[in-house]
């Protein structure tokens, strides 16, 4: 079976979520590509869409219906070669229409997992929880005749154990994808021991063709991306427990956050991260990497707690934020939570006492856009980060602390054999969290760390 | 001397008026915000000229150019939108043109052959466009119209850019690449500087610093077309201009002296075929042809015009344009360009408000616009924009295309007085 014989028949577990509802999109695209080559006139080409409840499956196909419109708009110029032969077809907008129509007729949206059976490949994008990922691949990929491939879009689990878990026999390989999958460019690859070479061949190949920038991990809970944002998120948290000591603990939030964006050059804070990410995505992360990764203290009792009070980040289903660490008005953090008083104290609050004592950024401050844009951007990055060496403010050391320990995160992935080289860790910083500069640097010394 | 298109009764332009040309450029221009709709552009631009000639009570008939608000807007019969300009204008005579992006021209034209058919003394020409309505993939297919509906299916996706991507290819090949690149960087350049004057102009707030080398950007096949790249192109553009074609009875009456208008001294109004291929995709013939008509009618040579509005849809449109005026020799347009003779301070500076480039090209009010724009520079009211008189060149030519250089209007203005 060949790379476009495989794709004929695909399923998506998790298909209306934030990550299967991209996967579906980018692969459904590709299908409907291969079904549009000449060579393969006639073929039908299938994508069973299985996920638990109707209206989130109306919801996915709404988000097709848009997503491949503007994917057609965007491809107008090749797409009417591809349609070439279609005199009904003249205008753009008939085109359009057409392809729009010709992405959707590949998708079948259910709630019968079984539907999956029929399939050569399966994505699995639901919820990070081993026991439930075993379960429903054996049920669709055990002991099928059809021997279908797994795709799991783990970001945390060990290939390795879903294999023996769902009786795969190395039919499966870790395929994670950033959010949001249509969106990111990064996919980090994790092959298990067990995984087949022919299965790792075809990851390989639909990355290409998918124009996606890939980064090989190793089979370790957490892999790359998880295993540097948990533990730099463990460090902020510690941080944080640390200065409420001497400061209300809203305070010490909003300070660690705001060093992690500002002093940092990052594009958000990183309780803002956590929140977008959900602090139950957290907690499933650290779950699975903690007891897997013994005698590192891979938990947080206050993420726990938080969660226990209600306090869950995530997003809505129009996108937008919700309320975690931080609360947030049209996006922007606006107030922190408070777990005594059960209650998000307003920013405005303590803002100017906070930053007083936290101190000044370096001049000229540097913010994350104008890095990323900037023609000259390490040169600029080294400047800022020389200033902030020679600053002896409270906020200053708290970067250099924090930069510090991210360098540390960074190289101890290598050192563990999680990444193979330091320019992996880099590009899975640099293009999975649009991080400016990668963790591995020269900017931050070790001792400072110590 | 062809004496047909030469007016057989003094006509004159004046009290012009020009709305901002709006679109992506502009500081003001939001796509998701709601914006002003077709008759609000129309109504605008209107009762700005009527403002200048004494009210709605001295026009005898109005004429609106418009491309195709059918299609961008929902909307037809635009004759009808003209009395929503002013109660005064409620049933008197009203006409819509429609030549394409030469829709403007053909308004006028059609105010001059009323006022010398004697059946108007003042006619309110307009002309306008709103294109923001859908996104560039869709404007295209709308904007294609103004091509021979038979070539669509094997047209590019931009099919416009696509034809003038195709003419730039074959220039190139035929009179070098490099230096017509380099002309054609310099032609945007030129745009920008100018439009940056004039504050109705869409890229009135461009700051971009070295526009020649932004210009120069490599053209991008797989998303765009071969040989042009987005700078090369006009932009898409929402906009009306107007301005009031009267007899020396209509400017009596709308108390406005010959010297604050401009006469229009003659005309070439020339259609090719839509069904034809041009014969030498390097000319634009068309264009010679209606030029030529023009400053033969007038008895006037090129070395007598001070400035020119020129169809520069895209740079290389401009530089083709420069050659059929016949103010450079076919192939050396761009040395003509490069060497500075179109700048602002060059021997004849062309679009000093940024023509299609720089100030917009709302494609039924292009030809209006070009009026308006020579009727400030000839009467001294084109603020930062303006040219110093030259007694020795007293005229300014326009040239409205429709198409790919089949429907074109040259327009041969001097000061009135």
């Amino acid at each position: 079976m060949d790379y476009a014989q495989r794709l004929e028949n695909v399923a998506v577990l998790g298909a209306a979520g934030k990550m299967g509802s991209g996967i579906v999109l980018l692969v459904a695209v590709e299908m409907a590509d291969l079904g549009l080559k000449p060579e393969n006139k006639g073929k039908k080409y299938v994508l069973h869409a299985v996920d638990v409840s109707h209206a989130a499956l109306s919801g996915l196909m709404k988000y097709m219906r848009e997503q491949a419109r503007k994917t057609a708009e965007k491809r107008i110029v090749a797409l009417r070669a591809v349609y070439a032969d279609r005199p009904d077809l003249v205008e753009n907008r008939d085109i359009i229409e057409q392809y729009v129509c010709d992405v959707l007729d590949v998708i079948r949206p259910v709630t019968v997992l079984e539907a999956a059976c029929e399939a050569n490949v399966i994505f699995e994008a639901v919820s990070e929880d081993v026991e439930l990922k075993a379960r429903l691949l054996t049920r669709v990929a055990a002991d099928n005749p059809r021997r279908p491939w797994v795709f799991t879009n783990t970001s945390s689990v060990p290939i390795e154990e879903i294999d023996a878990k769902a009786r795969l026999g190395g039919r499966i390989m870790g395929f994670h994808f950033y959010n949001p999958p249509a969106v990111q460019k990064l996919v980090e690859l994790i092959r298990g021991r067990t995984t087949l070479p022919e299965v790792a061949e075809f990851a390989q190949a639909l990355t290409k063709s998918l124009r996606k920038t890939v980064v090989p991990s190793s089979d370790t809970a957490g892999f790359i991306g998880n295993g540097h944002f948990m533990r730099d998120l463990l460090h902020a948290i510690a941080e944080a427990e640390r200065l409420s000591r001497e400061m209300p603990f809203v305070e010490a939030v909003y300070a660690v956050n705001r060093v992690s964006q500002d002093f940092l050059v990052r594009p958000m804070g990183i309780f803002q991260l956590a929140d977008y990410v959900g602090l139950d995505v957290c907690q499933c992360i650290l779950r699975v990497m903690d007891p897997r990764l013994p005698g590192q203290n891979l938990r947080s009792p206050l993420i726990d707690r938080l969660l226990g009070l209600g306090v869950r980040g995530g997003q809505n289903h129009d996108g937008s934020q919700k309320d975690g660490f931080l609360r947030y008005e049209r996006g922007k953090p606006a107030g922190v939570y408070d777990p005594e008083g059960k209650r998000y104290v307003p920013i405005s609050e303590f803002q100017a006492t906070a930053d007083a004592k936290l101190g000044p950024l370096p001049e000229p401050a540097l913010a994350w856009k104008a890095a990323v844009r900037h023609p000259a951007r390490e040169k600029v990055l080294a400047d800022f980060f020389g200033k902030l060496e020679t600053l002896r403010t409270p906020g200053a050391e708290l970067a250099r602390r924090y930069g510090a320990r991210s360098r540390e995160i960074g190289l101890g992935l290598v050192r563990d054999g999680v990444a193979a080289k330091a320019e992996d860790v880099n590009t899975v910083l640099l293009t999975g969290f649009f991080h400016a500069y990668g963790p591995i640097n020269d900017y931050f010394s070790e001792k400072v760390a110590r | 001397m062809n004496t047909a298109n030469r007016p057989r009764r003094k006509v004159y332009v004046a009290a012009g008026y020009n709305t901002v040309s709006m679109g992506t450029g502009r500081k003001e221009f939001s796509p998701k915000k709601p914006r002003p709709g077709l008759e609000d552009y129309i109504q605008q631009a209107g009762r700005g000229v009527l403002g200048q000639i004494g009210g709605a009570k001295n026009v005898d008939e109005g004429v609106i150019g418009n491309f195709m608000a059918a299609r961008f807007n929902s909307q037809g019969n635009l004759a009808a939108l003209i009395p929503a300009i002013d109660p005064g204008l409620q049933y008197k005579p009203c006409t819509r043109t429609e030549g394409a992006c030469c829709s403007g021209a053909l308004a006028l034209m059609s105010a001059v052959k009323s006022v010398l058919a004697e059946t108007a003394e003042t006619v309110l020409a307009v002309g306008v466009e709103v294109q923001n309505t859908v996104k560039a993939v869709y404007g295209a297919d709308i904007l294609a119209t103004a091509g021979w509906s038979r070539e669509r299916k094997a047209g590019h996706a931009y099919f416009f850019p696509g034809k003038f991507s195709d003419r730039a290819g074959a220039y190139f090949q035929k009179h070098g690449r490099e230096r017509t690149r380099k002309a054609m960087a310099r032609w945007y350049r030129n745009a920008i500087e100018n439009a940056r004057l004039c504050p109705t102009a869409q890229e009135h707030h461009n700051t971009a610093k070295d526009l020649e080398a932004l210009a120069m950007a490599e053209p991008n096949p797989k998303s765009f077309v071969e040989h042009l790249n987005f700078y090369d192109c006009s932009k898409v553009s929402d906009g009306a201009c107007a301005a009031a074609v009267l007899s020396e009875e209509g400017l009596r009456r709308a108390g406005i002296p010959k010297s604050e208008a401009v006469e229009i001294v003659a005309w070439g109004q020339v259609e090719a075929d839509l069904t034809r291929a041009p014969e030498d995709p390097t000319r634009l013939e068309t264009t010679r042809q209606a030029v030529e008509q023009a400053l033969k009618a007038a008895g006037v040579a090129t070395d007598r015009l001070r400035t020119v509005e020129a169809h520069d849809c895209f740079t290389i449109a401009g530089l083709m344009a420069v050659e059929a005026i016949g103010l450079a020799k076919p192939g050396e347009g761009p040395d003509f360009v490069l060497a500075g003779e179109t700048s602002r301070g060059g021997r004849v500076p062309v679009n000093t408000t940024g023509g299609l480039i720089g100030w917009g090209h709302p494609t039924g009010a292009t030809g209006v616009h070009q009026a308006v724009t020579l009727w400030e520079q000839l009467t001294g009211k084109a603020g930062d924009c303006q040219l110093e008189p030259d007694a020795k060149r007293p005229y300014g030519l326009s040239i409205n295309m429709g198409g790919d250089d089949k429907t074109v209007v040259a327009i041969l203005y001097r000061k009135g007085g």
